[in-house]
């Protein structure tokens, strides 16, 4: 009846349908993606976009005020992460498994960086997953990423 | 020695813990600013942990052999074994091949048990002639 206001992924009630843009206000107001100040940015059926706006605390590069990795991987860890619960349409517990990142060019400093995070196969126990950051031009993505991970309590499917 | 971990180590709280043999070993407090889900470490946060280890393990090798060279990340691959919980994160890189222009640096992570990394990572990085 008057369920407390759900603070956590975890507190949503079960049977509701997986929103990236309603669920990120969980995901990126606390923790590391809070912290970082990861945004929703756009959607779609298996696809999510996240917006992680550059700031001088998040530089690798102290010289050339490029990001560190860091920051990227989280943001590609978040937006594939939702990308699975947006195609498996509800919400569940998971883990990484593994995330590899290849570093095509330098994000320019000062730019928004978007990360688009698609769940191309999703298994009972295993979700596939890739996805590009870029800061511009979507066609000269700074950071491809593959990925997988793993259903810890129950079944994607 | 800790004025050579660049912004981002900083404003995590990354910093070198020990010098193990002739390597650096870092570390990071758990915090909200390193939180994933509730209770654990945000992978991203741990992925950037283990950038900083293997940056710093290459940095101290290139000393070593009195050489100097800007780095630029190729890639990197990160196995997440464990979940990080809500207590101190330990990490090391180790220099596994550095020729002239490129290094391949792997690193691993770990909480109370250096036995038993929580997880790993392989890095690629350019190598270019330093100032």
């Amino acid at each position: 009846m008057n369920d407390p206001e759900p603070k956590t992924l975890m507190d949503l009630p079960p049977g509701f349908v997986f929103d990236p843009a309603r669920a990120s206000k969980f995901t990126t107001r606390h923790g590391h993606g809070g912290w970082l100040g990861i945004a929703y940015h756009a959607h779609g059926p298996d696809w999510v976009e996240l917006a992680l706006p550059w700031r001088e605390e998040l530089v690798g590069v102290a010289e050339t005020g490029v990001l560190a990795s860091g920051p990227i991987i989280s943001l590609m860890d978040n937006a594939t992460s939702m990308a699975v619960w947006t195609l498996a349409g509800r919400f569940m517990p998971h883990a990484t498994l593994d995330l590899r990142v290849d570093y095509m060019r330098a994000a320019v400093p000062g730019r928004t960086l978007i990360g688009r995070g698609e769940c191309y196969k999703l298994t009972r126990q295993i979700a596939f997953i890739r996805g590009i950051a870029y800061d511009d031009d979507p066609d000269d993505p700074v950071a491809h990423v593959t990925g997988t991970f793993m259903a810890t309590h129950g079944t994607y499917l | 020695m800790d004025t050579d971990l660049p912004p981002y180590a900083h404003a995590l709280g990354i910093t070198i813990d020990h010098v193990a043999g002739e390597n650096p070993v870092l570390s990071m407090d758990f915090g909200e600013r390193v939180q994933g889900r509730p209770g654990f470490l945000h992978g991203g946060a741990l992925s950037g942990l283990m950038e900083m280890a293997a940056v710093a393990a290459l940095r101290a090798e290139l000393a070593r052999r009195g050489e100097s060279a800007n780095l630029k990340p190729v890639n990197v691959q990160v196995e997440f074994m464990r979940g990080g919980t809500e207590q101190r994160t330990f990490a090391a890189g180790r220099v596994t091949r550095a020729g002239r222009r490129v290094a391949l640096v792997n690193a691993e992570c770990w909480q109370d048990d250096p036995a038993k990394p929580i997880a790993l990572a392989q890095m690629k990085i350019l190598l270019s002639p330093g100032d």
